[in-house]
């Protein structure tokens, strides 16, 4: 199967200095729903800048569906929709306008695009607000914006810079689902996020990028499955006067009603239960301490011990 | 992009330039019909009157082709300067630099954008014009093929200008010290024939003596310059500055990482 994008030793050399990207090679299939994940300055940006041709590349070579964005680059550009991190519209013009001429820019005769602005500005909420001028709209609102411009021309690879960047809970997740349906329909969404939450929650595979290299390109499921230790914080009735005693397993007080136990891979939170009904606590809730594939992403970029062995391997290969 | 697609990717630029000109028209349509008519009222009528004929028209009538391919020159070049730079620095650009649309579609797009707001002010300079002077054609085709292809020129070097600028300063800086000195001194309120000969000589370098003359070779049927080379010289500075904005576009310059 030809996937919706394959990246082939791409680099990029700024100034004939910096690095930012040092020959990463990716494949993402047809369908998916694909986190890319690193810290700031790992060359995610960079990445996505040369998917879209706004940055030029050193080196490597992109393909959007099989074609190539050097010397096909027309009917690449077709496949994609890109939304970037920070808005790159006309603050001046009106929300529909600036729908309307992206569709024109990938040539819908005037009806289709004008029928496909309605659609998308539907669906992200902003049909009343399009004959707004975009400096007018709140924060969300132009997110939102961004992501039906990117839609118009309906294409079958959409690419979001940090989507949900300093977006509200409510909206983040009203996003997440709205992406979880055009992903269903057929989509290929690849996705760059600080949110670790978000990846978590959303994407199917992931590849971690660090200092202009991928360390790091599987399923979220397998990724997961390395994590060698949770920590649960569990919140009792009343006020904590003392911990409890959990043999073989590390427990911390984490304030006056809780405290957090660290559960490693293969132990069992039966028997943490077991030990605290018979200790007398009465747990009213548990959650996890922090997100998991945060967790790991810390680790990953730290050159955790525990990873660094299996994920030398993966990057070596 | 089939030809059909590039066709309608050309006319949503063209369409969205000449909105925008025509959104702002108290910026754009209505400061050139002013400053046109303070001309016609003082060089025209109160100075004009005083001066008597020039190259055997009244002054006022000399004058008009000149005041109005001066109004094409600067609204040519403004428009498509201002534009394309502030899609430049508000990043909107992008989504044209993300499209399939070819760069020569992006580059017609502005530059005709241009002659639609120099054309269109060069027609409401001439309606004013004719409260203060009668005027005649008296060549068709130089008239329309120099206006024409003077918006063309100015809009791509306002095209350049903007790649080129980082700041709204960068923009404003050819304007005023290059093309309004060089208007001015490209004959449009005089004949060089008024010059002493070595300024007539230094004169002709100026490629915008050439485009007033021609203009006026065509309304009035007189001119200081040759208008056979005056149409080579224009139509070759066209095809070196469209080629020059082509490069830019191809490379990058100041728009791709």
């Amino acid at each position: 199967m030809t996937p919706a994008l394959s990246l082939k030793n791409l680099r990029k050399v700024y100034n004939e200095k910096f690095e930012a990207l040092k020959g990463i090679s990716l494949d993402v299939m047809p369908g998916d729903f694909f986190a890319v994940l690193g810290p700031n300055g790992a060359g995610k940006s960079t990445t996505i800048g040369i998917i879209s041709s706004l940055v030029r590349k050193t080196s490597g070579m992109v393909e959007v569906f099989g074609k190539n964005i050097d010397t096909d680059f027309s009917s690449a550009k077709k496949y994609l929709g890109v939304v970037p991190q920070e808005f790159n519209f006309s603050m001046f013009e009106k929300v529909e306008d600036i729908v309307l001429q992206q569709a024109g820019y990938y040539g819908l005769p005037r009806n289709q695009a004008l029928q496909q602005t309605e659609k998308y500005l539907k669906q992200l909420s902003l049909w009343d607000k399009r004959h707004t001028p975009a400096r007018m709209l709140s924060g969300g609102m132009k997110r939102r914006l961004m992501i039906a411009r990117a839609l118009v021309h309906e294409p079958q690879l959409l690419i979001l810079d940090e989507p949900t960047a300093g977006v509200d809970i409510e909206l983040r997740r009203s996003m997440w689902e709205f992406l979880r349906e055009i992903n269903a329909a057929g989509t290929t969404i690849i996705l760059t996020t600080h949110y670790l939450e978000e990846a978590e929650s959303l994407c199917r595979n992931v590849a971690i990028i660090d200092q202009g290299v991928i360390v790091k390109n599987t399923s979220v499921k397998h990724l997961l499955q390395q994590l060698n230790k949770e920590v649960f914080i569990f919140d009792v009735v009343g006020e904590l006067h003392a911990l409890p005693s959990l043999i073989g397993y590390r427990v911390e007080k984490t304030d006056e009603h809780s405290f957090e136990v660290e559960v490693d891979k293969g132990q069992s939170l039966n028997a943490v239960f077991a030990q605290l009904t018979a200790q007398g606590f009465e747990i009213v809730s548990m959650r996890n301490k922090s997100n998991r594939l945060e967790e790991l992403f810390v680790a990953m970029v730290n050159g955790n011990k525990d990873l660094s062995v299996a994920t030398q391997k993966e990057v070596q290969s | 992009m089939n030809a059909q697609e590039q066709w309608i990717a050309f006319l949503t630029i063209l369409r969205k330039e000449i909105k925008r000109f025509t959104r702002i028209w108290i910026q754009t349509l209505l400061p050139p019909a002013i400053t046109m008519i303070l001309y016609f009222v003082i060089f025209g009528k109160l100075i004009g009157s005083r001066i008597g004929d020039m190259a055997g028209f009244s002054y006022i009538e000399f004058v008009a082709p000149g005041l109005i391919m001066m109004a094409v020159i600067t609204n040519a070049y403004a428009n498509v300067s201002s534009s394309f730079f502030s899609a430049k620095f508000q990043r909107s650009i992008e989504e044209l630099l993300v499209s399939p649309t070819p760069n020569y579609i992006i580059l017609l797009g502005y530059v005709m954008g241009g002659v639609a707001r120099g054309v269109a002010v060069g027609f409401i300079v001439t309606i004013m014009s004719l409260f203060f002077t009668k005027l005649s054609i008296h060549h068709w085709g130089a008239t329309l093929f120099i206006v024409f292809m003077t918006s063309v020129l100015f809009s791509l070097a306002g095209f350049i200008n903007a790649i080129y600028a980082n700041t709204f300063d960068d923009v404003s800086i050819i304007p005023t010290f290059v093309l309004t000195p060089l208007t001015y001194f490209g004959g449009v309120f005089y004949s060089i024939s008024l010059l002493p000969e070595f300024w007539q000589q230094v004169s002709v370098f100026n490629p915008i003596l050439h485009m007033v003359n021609g203009f006026r070779y065509g309304m009035l049927g007189v001119s200081d310059v040759h208008i056979g080379a005056a149409l080579i010289g224009l139509t070759a500075c066209v095809v070196i500055l469209f080629a020059v904005a082509m490069n830019l576009l191809k490379t990058g310059k100041r728009l791709r990482a």
